[in-house]
């Protein structure tokens, strides 16, 4: 048992919780959001045309974590543009970029022979290498994610309720849904090395759709799904250790767990 | 003709300019003209209806006055710090978002200082006849409830001008009267313009200070009753409409003058 406890006095184990909590916490607001404006399928497309970031990233010698934030926040401009033209609907759109970008990411990795990258550690995640420089990033993003979030946070939930109507009463609509797809972006880019390109989008969706059950106002569902998103980063790396299992994966089964016996109670309720 | 009673400086400067006008509005969504020189004015005080068949352009046209579209021509012109007050068509929320009536009201104070809003909110339910509201969940309410609710959420920014999107749009009948008659005593008691759309023609030809025949252009407009008897309307809704219709010419506490605001505040309790 003590042998257990002092795991978490170690410092990967220190940095990796650190990493988890503070993506949680800006995952239950903004995780919310995605849930609420029908957004999943979005951020699965730009999480996996963060592997094509990797990719030109490590071809060119920049700064990984850089390249990534650069190919998310392209994609989301692209997505966004895209998007308003009415020849292909937005579902298909998504279909055919996420697995075009993932493709490709795959295919310029696997050509560039003098690159030896571990593929997994960027598909299902790879909390437990995590470096100093790595959680300051993450920590420094979901800072100013969450800093935004919260200032404007009326305008947000007053713009995913009727746009039309925040328009007449004075928001400006199309920058704050570019904002928002932003933060979204950044947060995607950022977290990728805590549950990997795959997986990331159930960090986000998850928990806030357990948190659904539980609350009747925006705000209650944004501060449930954080604390939802909380206690399964802790399980999940409890677990993983426990059970040696990858933790991403781990992580995103946890926090489905939630889901699901927080649905079963709520049906045993009703 | 400005020879009534005016109670502030605002009012004086506002009197001699509409709260809204539209001059030779015109829109075309691809190669279809969908509005062509549309021009009307809304003053202070008055209830100025449109009509027209489905497809008319009715609500393009307000959604240009709102500033939600762009004209493809013509000027819109609103008074300077006019507040608007928009209830849509319609409401859907997303079942993953939970929403009180509170919270989906408070949004409509976001930006305003001090935190008197429960209050207000409250107010402005009961003045709409439904304070039991407060704590629902937006998705359960009925159709006129929601309505109801859309109505406190434009209220509740005290606009100078009030737009209404078919404010009848899902009530049943007689909630539709009484949503109607509502319209009229909110116009009345906060001296505000009411911009709306609606099919519910015998019921609006009630409550009208003007209305407009749309139908791509202006086919008529003027007051109720002259409407209902001119030829255009006639052609665009058959003679047999008009024999339905219960003109009714409304029972105003006080007179207008010809911009619209209220004249002789003294003589405001007559009738």
């Amino acid at each position: 048992m003590s042998d257990f406890l002092s795991l978490f006095t170690t410092d990967f184990i220190l940095y990796a919780l650190a990493a988890g909590l503070s993506l949680a916490l800006v995952a239950g607001p903004l995780g919310s959001f995605i849930v609420w404006r029908r957004m999943a399928y979005f951020g699965d497309t730009l999480a996996h045309s963060a592997l094509l970031g990797i990719a030109i990233g490590l071809l060119t010698g920049a700064n990984p974590q850089f390249s990534i934030i650069l190919s998310c926040l392209f994609f989301a401009f692209i997505l966004t543009v895209l998007d308003r033209s009415p020849t292909v609907s937005t579902d298909t759109l998504l279909g055919i970029l996420a697995h075009s970008s993932l493709a490709l990411g795959i295919v310029v990795l696997a050509l560039s022979d003098s690159i030896r990258v571990n593929l997994e550690a960027y598909l299902f995640g790879a909390l437990l290498t995590i470096s100093a420089s790595d959680l300051a990033w993450i920590i420094a993003v979901t800072i100013g994610v969450g800093g935004i979030l919260f200032k404007f946070w009326n305008e947000f939930v007053a713009i995913t309720v009727h746009a039309d109507i925040a328009e007449v009463e004075g928001s400006q609509v199309d920058r704050l849904n570019i904002l928002l797809v932003l933060l979204i972006a950044l947060t995607i880019a950022v977290s990728m090395k805590i549950v990997g390109v795959l997986l990331i989008t159930s960090l986000l969706v998850v928990p806030a759709a357990a948190a659904r059950l539980l609350a009747t106002t925006p705000e209650q569902m944004a501060i449930r799904a954080s604390v939802i998103g909380c206690v399964a980063v802790v399980f999940g790396l409890i677990a993983a250790f426990v059970a040696d299992v990858p933790v991403g994966p781990s992580i995103v089964v946890c926090a489905t767990l939630l889901f699901l016996a927080l649905t079963l109670l709520r049906a045993g309720k009703a | 003709m400005a020879t009534g009673a005016v109670s502030t400086v605002e009012e004086t400067i506002g009197s001699q300019q509409p709260l809204l006008s539209a001059v030779d509005i015109g829109k075309v969504f691809d190669d279809r003209v969908v509005l062509e020189r549309v021009s009307f004015s809304i003053q202070a005080g008055q209830i100025v209806t449109l009509i027209g068949p489905n497809g008319a352009g009715k609500t393009t046209l307000v959604r240009i006055a709102l500033g939600l579209l762009d004209a493809d021509s013509g000027t819109i012109t609103r008074r300077e710090g006019l507040r608007l007050g928009y209830m849509p068509q319609s409401l859907h929320v997303e079942p993953t978002l939970p929403l009180t009536v509170q919270r989906f009201l408070a949004l409509a104070l976001r930006g305003a200082k001090g935190s008197a809003g429960g209050h207000e909110i409250e107010e402005t339910l009961a003045s709409l006849h439904v304070p039991h509201l407060v704590h629902a969940q937006l998705n359960s309410l009925s159709g006129g409830e929601l309505q109801r609710v859309l109505l406190a959420r434009a209220l509740l920014r005290k606009p100078h001008l009030l737009v209404l999107d078919e404010p009848a749009q899902g009530v049943d009948i007689a909630g539709q009267a009484e949503l109607y008659s509502l319209i009229d005593s909110i116009a009345e008691t906060q001296g505000c313009g009411v911009l709306m759309i609606s099919h519910d023609l015998h019921l609006v030809m009630s409550s009208t200070d003007e209305v407009i025949c749309l139908n791509h252009h202006v086919c008529c407009h003027g007051k109720p009753e002259t409407v209902s008897n001119d030829p255009a309307y006639l052609s665009l809704f058959g003679a047999g409409v008009t024999d339905s219709l219960a003109v009714y010419t409304h029972h105003h506490t006080h007179e207008h003058d010809i911009h619209g605001n209220v004249i002789g505040e003294d003589e405001c309790n007559h009738q």
